[in-house]
Formats: structure tokens, sequence, C-alpha cells
């Protein structure tokens, strides 16, 4: 575990409340271009903030309950891997996690993109792993009707990971060698044949993407109940819960990924991030109506369709929060701003200070860079194809 | 105002195969991101109308085996493409992107997505495959009939096309309620978005497209495919076509003939830009040209990269020949399955070719490494930077091209020259933009009306 609370912000739209683009000002116009994510993740960035997720889906959003697009609340989407990679250059050490389905697309594809994004970035790349359950998204393709149960989406789920997780570690670090002596690229030796062959999904040769420097970039994955939590302990490096939402103790929500650890029989103990969503207010009362009128607007209070806990808070209240599930044994959390650029801005601008003054975070300017994988506390990615190192000086 | 027909440039990444020049002592990395930002930024100082990157799906093999003497290896062309909108303001961002092995719904968002990102900058270049061999790294395989790979390409297109076209412009409003009724107003007007219901022999899509309408409503469609098939689906679909036809008469046949296709789908002239790809190499003198394009062709072909040619020709390992002697005396073995795979290169008879070219190859006293590199290298355009100008400019004034895609043999500082020497040159002359039109999509930098399903609104 990392000596210091993972922070992360998840990024949606304008923000998780539905009638968050209200007050959002003029961003709520933009929320398709380039200039607005660029300003809202530079920001994250610029403090310090390990990884900023962004939400993604095939649809266009949420539905009323005609079963028709929702547009009392924001509507239309862009590709969230691609966003990440237009932010990168423009960022220098937040992580960029980017939510990649895996039913409907090519491994190969979701495999080389996120690889992509890694050597855009740097090594800061991440991959949100999630399915697509719905028969709306199931038309969007066509391929297939749609409705699929959980055990069978999650199935192929982990044959995709596993697809993705082997091409990744396809080319091994060297293998690209110049040699201009003998007139080859590559040593072919150091590329490997990935060859999965499953129920669902197949792959043969190497990805055409040379080794990223995370090697594997780190995998996060959502879990609200048993089942999610098995299949995150199968593909993902993070784990994502719900503490406080639908009656659950934090204790007990990460008891679930422990409970999922054991019967996987992994000695690994993930990562663990509380997703809290949140409306910062500089008193509780203000942050209380601020929640009040949001919620008048949406004619639903959010925190009875949140999946999450919906906070409205303060910082010094947030900081405590925070310090409470370090000691539970969380590693930190994933904050779900309410109101983006409002509650985004604060979390940049207050709560992190307030982190550092409370000695639970390193100030920005004194830690070194370093990829995600290392910002979440996972060891390096050790490729699979690895030759096993000869000692030196051991006669053969 | 000038009458002059304007030069269009397109910076096309040095790919995998043996034109790069990986053994220059300039090359630089070909995935590191720098490498990417050097080109676009330096072809953006160039005025150029657009970049464009090639797509790989799978590593290449020889003889079972994958191929090792190119340059291996590139990024995700959607990825890449969207990173580079971060890097630069105005030039376009062109991908070759499948229709085979792609689903139209989730293509046609992030296009969508890279015409947002770069505020109109996108461009699509079209193209088909069915082959098992790339196929075996997808879901459905090789599933797509050789000869249905272009009826799937079109609906494809169309589809796209109808999925951009189902938001409206005006269709997000973002008009908040007031403080007395605040659930009032809405993110959007639902009757401004249409859902979409096609169901064609290729694909069955319904519901709501996911991204707002984008700053050009379709991407730029370029389409580079030489067969009878693909130039038609060029005259119909495509607003760039790429083109192999370099030499003078031969680009003005090729031309002409995709013009008159454009004529008969009732579209004309203008609505459609030929680029021939070509390299360029630059000397002080015209002799000094010559003698860099020999070295470059030289370095082209190393000894391994010879016998490696050879051998897709020959069908057989030939690794025992001395490239610096004569040509192999066995025979091409032509029924033994391809040992090449994952590129295009067939030669229809290839036991007549292998007599030809030890003929050619005996009468000018060639070697292996001499033959291949006269056979298989291009020299394309070798001149002064004063001479290539005006053999561009030549080309497009006489209607044999609209331009050129510029292929440097070396990466990432291939263009430079090119841009440094000869740009300035195009300018002077009149036929090269000396900057680019502020907040211009791609297609107005192009000049190109846009596809006419483009220029129609569609109801709700």
């Amino acid at each position: 575990m990392t000596n210091r609370p993972v922070l992360v912000t998840a990024l949606q739209g304008a923000g998780w409340h539905p009638a968050a683009w209200r007050v959002a000002g003029p961003a709520a116009r933009r929320l398709s271009s380039l200039r607005h994510w660029r300003e809202v993740v530079v920001e994250q960035d610029r403090v310090g903030v390990d990884a900023v997720t962004v939400e993604d889906s095939f649809t266009a959003g949420p539905v009323d309950a005609r079963g028709d697009l929702d547009t009392a609340t924001v509507v239309g989407r862009l590709d969230a891997l691609l966003v990440a990679d237009a932010v990168a250059p423009a960022t220098r050490t937040v992580g960029l996690v980017p939510t990649v389905s895996v039913t409907h697309t090519e491994p190969f594809h979701v495999a080389t993109g996120l690889q992509t994004l890694d050597h855009v970035s740097l090594g800061r790349a991440g991959w949100r792993i999630q399915v697509s359950p719905t028969t709306r998204e199931a038309a969007l393709f066509g391929r297939r009707p749609g409705g699929d149960d959980a055990a069978s989406l999650f199935a192929e789920g982990r044959e995709v990971a596993e697809v993705v997780s082997r091409l990744w570690d396809s080319w091994d670090d060297d293998a690209i060698i110049r040699d201009v002596t003998t007139g080859r690229f590559i040593d072919r030796d150091r590329i490997h044949d990935t060859a999965f062959v499953g129920e669902h999904v197949s792959v043969h040769g190497a990805s055409i993407v040379p080794r990223s420097p995370q090697g594997r970039p780190p995998v996060l994955a959502l879990a609200h109940g048993a089942d999610a939590a098995a299949f995150a302990v199968d593909t993902a490096d993070v784990v994502l819960v719900t503490p406080g939402a639908a009656g659950l103790e934090a204790r007990s929500t990460l008891a679930l990924v422990r409970d999922a650890e054991q019967v996987a029989g992994s000695d690994l103990r993930r990562p663990v991030l509380a997703d809290l969503a949140v409306l910062i207010g500089s008193s509780s009362a203000e942050a209380a109506d601020d929640l009040a009128a949001l919620d008048a607007a949406a004619g639903t209070p959010f925190g009875s369709v949140s999946d999450a806990a919906v906070l409205a808070t303060t910082v010094a209240d947030l900081v405590e929060r925070i310090a409470d599930l370090r000691t539970l044994g969380y590693a930190g959390v994933r904050l779900r701003p309410l109101r983006i650029p409002a509650d985004s801005t604060a979390i940049a601008r207050q709560l992190v200070p307030a982190l550092v003054t409370a000695g639970l975070r390193a100030d920005v300017a004194s830690r070194p860079t370093a990829d995600l994988r290392t910002r979440f506390g996972i060891a390096p990615a050790v490729s699979r194809y690895a030759r096993p190192t000869v000692p030196q000086g051991v006669p053969a | 105002m000038t009458s002059k027909r304007q030069v269009h440039l397109a910076a096309h990444f040095p790919g995998v195969n043996n034109t790069t020049v990986w053994s220059d002592e300039r090359a630089e990395s070909q995935i590191a991101f720098s490498s990417f930002e050097h080109f676009a930024r330096n072809a953006e100082r160039g005025c150029f109308d657009f970049l464009f990157l090639a797509e790989g799906l799978r590593l290449r093999e020889q003889k079972g085996r994958l191929h090792e003497l190119d340059v291996v290896g590139r990024p995700n062309t959607l990825a890449i493409l969207a990173a580079l909108a971060g890097v630069t303001e105005h030039i376009g961002l062109v991908g070759t992107l499948q229709t085979t092995f792609n689903e139209p719904l989730e293509l046609a968002k992030q296009l969508a997505t890279l015409d947002h990102l770069s505020d109109g900058r996108a461009g699509w270049n079209v193209v088909t495959s069915s082959d098992a061999f790339h196929g075996a790294n997808f879901r459905r395989g090789g599933f797509l009939d050789h000869a249905d790979r272009y009826t799937r390409a079109a609906e494809f297109v169309e589809l796209a096309r109808e999925l951009w076209d189902s938001w409206q412009p005006d269709a997000v409003v973002a008009e908040a309620g007031t403080t007395a009724r605040p659930a009032a107003g809405a993110f959007a007007d639902r009757s401004r978005i249409r859902d979409v219901d096609h169901h064609g022999p290729q694909f069955d899509v319904t519901g709501t497209f996911p991204v707002p309408r984008s700053p050009q409503r379709h991407p730029v469609v370029v389409q580079a495919g030489d067969s009878d098939e693909g130039r038609d689906l060029a005259a119909r679909h495509a607003e760039v076509v790429f083109s192999l036809h370099t030499e003078f008469d031969d680009a003005r046949t090729f031309y002409q003939d995709v013009t008159a296709r454009l004529e008969r789908v009732g579209r004309s002239e203008d609505e459609l830009l030929v680029l021939p790809g070509a390299t360029f190499t630059l000397g002080d003198t015209q002799a000094d040209a010559e003698e860099r394009s020999r070295a470059i062709r030289r370095a082209q072909v190393s000894p391994a990269t010879a016998i490696a040619f050879l051998e897709q020709v020959w069908n057989r390992d030939l690794s025992a020949y001395d490239v610096d002697g004569p040509l192999p005396d066995v025979e091409p073995d032509v029924d033994a399955d391809a040992i090449t795979r994952g590129r295009v290169r067939h030669a229809r008879d290839p036991r007549a070719l292998a007599r030809s070219w030890r003929e050619r190859a005996a009468a000018e006293h060639l070697s292996i490494r001499d033959l291949v590199i006269e056979v298989s290298t291009r020299g394309g355009f070798i001149g002064t930077p004063s001479s290539i100008a005006a053999e561009i400019d030549r080309y497009v004034q006489e209607r044999a091209s609209d331009g050129f895609v510029v292929v440097p043999h070396t990466n990432p500082y291939g263009l430079d020259d090119f841009v440094d020497r000869v740009v300035p040159l195009l300018q002077e002359r009149g036929v090269h933009r000396e900057s680019y039109a502020d907040g211009a999509t791609l297609r107005e930098t192009l000049g190109l009306p846009g596809h006419v399903l483009d220029r129609q609104e569609v109801p709700a």
C-alpha cells in the first residue's frame, strides 16, 4: 500500500449530478470540446491528483421514465480513450484512466489503444474495465440480441482482459535491436505469440505496438456486489467500491474485495478505493443547500438514485473521512464531483492542499514523477514471457 | 487573385516497410510520441493540408516467422491522432481504419470524437481487408468473403454518415431553468436528435448515436484502393483519393479515369482531390541529388532485405545465396503456400518474372542486391529544390494530380528538408498557402465543397 492516500477524480460530463449542467455556466455548451477537457484535467494535474477516470458508454445518455433518452440531463459524449489521448500532451503527472468496454469491442483494438495512451503519456495510462450489459447498447451494434446475464458478460470480460494482458506482454522491453550489421530491426525471439483461443475471443501473434512504458497499464474495476468483486479480482489491479451506499458499511464493503481475493486464492491485497460522490461547500449548510437546489431541479434526490454515497460536505469533513478510510484499510478514494468544474476545482484547489496540511499527502513539488502503477502502489509489471534472468558469474 | 490551381500536400508518417531507412544515424523511435509530435509540427510549419498514418493489424511474417528487417511496430491509429490533436492547431489528421474488423457504431463514435477534439480536422482513409491472417486477431476471424469487401465498406460508410447526421447542429441547447422554475429547460432538444434504424445486408443498427454533431459533420473520407472496385468506391464516397501513379502520363491517365467515374455518379471534378504518394530526394545540384538517391536506395535494400525480397517471388528459402553474386538459378516454387503474410505483394507469374530479372541482371551486370534495388525501390522525384517545385507545379497545373502525399524515408526528420527548401518555392510560385485560414476545418483547408450527402440537412 502507498504511504499516503490515493486520490482519483472521476470525470463525467458536467459532473455526476443530473442537474449539474444547469450550474456549469458556459462549460455546459462545450462539453464536447478539447478546451473543456484540457482545462478540467490540467487543473487536477497541476496539484498532483494521482489520476482522473473518464466515463464512457455506447449510449447517448440515460433514459427517462418512458424509456426514451432523458434530455433533462447531459446527453452526448466523447470517446473516453481519445479524450485521454488528447489531454495527455498537456499534462505531466496525472494518471489518465479511460473507461473502455469489453463487451462489444475488439480486444486487439482495446489493447493497442491503451498501449498507445501509455506511450503518449509516458507511463500514465490506466484502464477502467467495464461490461456493457444493456439491450440498448447491443442494438447499436446489432451483432447479438443483448440482455446477456451478468455471469456470461463477466465470463467474456475475463477472456478479453486475458487477451489484452497477453498482448501487452507480447513484446519484450528490448525487442527492438536496430542491428545494422545483420540488418535486423527487431529480434523476433523477443516478440511472443499470444496464442489465446477462448469461447468468446481469440488472438494470434503479437500486438502491433511495442511494449509501453508501464508494460501493463493498471486496470481498475468497479465492484458493487460479490460477482463484480470476483470479476475485479480476476481482471483488475485496483478495485473501486461504493461504501455508504445501499446501507453498506465501509468495513463490509472492503471485506467484499478481501473475501473475493481469498476465494480466488490470491495472495495480493489489491488497493481498494472508495467511490464517493461529493459536493463541496464552504460550510455544511451551504453544501446541503446547493445539493437541495440541484435535487429540486432534477426532480429526484440524487442520493436516491446514485450507486455511490452522495455527500454534501466540506473540505475539512472530507479530509477526516479519507483519514478514517485509510485506517480501515482503504488505499484511498475516487471522488465523483457532483458539479464540474465547481467541485473538481474544489478538489484540486482546496482538498489537495488540506490533505498536505494534514500530513496525508506530500506537496506536489517535493514528489518525484512516477508512472501510474507506482502511484497506485502496485508492483512493476513483469512480462509473463520474460526470459528468466541468469545470475551473473554462475556457471550454466 | 491567382487563377493557378493550388498544390495540396499530405505528410505520410514513415511506415513499416523498407522505404523507411531505420539504419540512418538520425533515425529515431517509430513509437515515441516525440517522433510523432516533431513530424506533425514540422508538417504544420510547412502548411501541409494533413498528415497521414497507416494502420497495423498484425505483424508481417516471412517463412512462418516475424519479418525482422524493416521497422516493426506502430501505434493505434486513432489514439495517436487524438494525441496529435492536442499538439497541433491547423493540420488535418487522417488515419487508415478498416471497415472489415471494426463496427460502424464504435468507429463512427471515435471519428466524431476526433473531429470534436481537433475542431474539425479529422479524416478517414477507408480500407478493406478480408484475409484470415489479419482476421485471426478479431472476433469474427476471416468472416468476410473477398468479393464482399467493398459491399461492406460502402454500407459501412453510408451507415456512418447516417449516424453522424443524426444529431442536428443545434440539438444541444443547454437552456437552464430559472430560479422560480429550476426544472424547466432541457440540455438537448429531443426533436433534433434522430434515432437510427438501419437494416442492410451487412449491418443492423438501432438507437441513438452517442456523439453530438461534430464540426465537420463528416470527417473527410479518403480512399486508396487502385482496383476497379476501389476506384468506384472512391468516385462514390471519397473526397480525397491516394494513388500509386507517379509517372506523369500514368498519373494523368489515373486522374482522367477517376474524374470520368465521378461524372458517372453525378459528382464534379472539384469534389475529389487526387494525391499520388511519392518520395522526394533533394540535392544542391542534380548530380548531388542523384548521388543521395543512390545512397538511400542502397540503405533501403540491405543484404538481408535483398534476399528476403527475392524469397517473396521465388517463394523459397534463398538464404544460401550471395547478394553480391548472380541471381538464383533455381525456379520459383509456385505450388507451395505463400511464404509472406501480412502485406500485399503478389507476382502474377513468378517464373516469368524471375526469367526477366535474370536476363536483365545478366545484360546490365547486376548482382542480386543491385537488381533488387532497381526493381523494388522507386527513386521518386530527384532533383534540386527548384526543379522539384517546378515539377510538382507542373503535375498540378496540367491535371496529373492535385498535389502529393510526401513519403519521407527517415523518421522523424525526413520531412524537414522538404519543408525548409521546397515549400517556400511553391509559396513563391503562388501555388501553396503561406498560412492556414483561421479556424479552418480540414475540408475547408482542402478547398472541398463536401460530399453531396454532407450538404443536405436531413429532417429529424
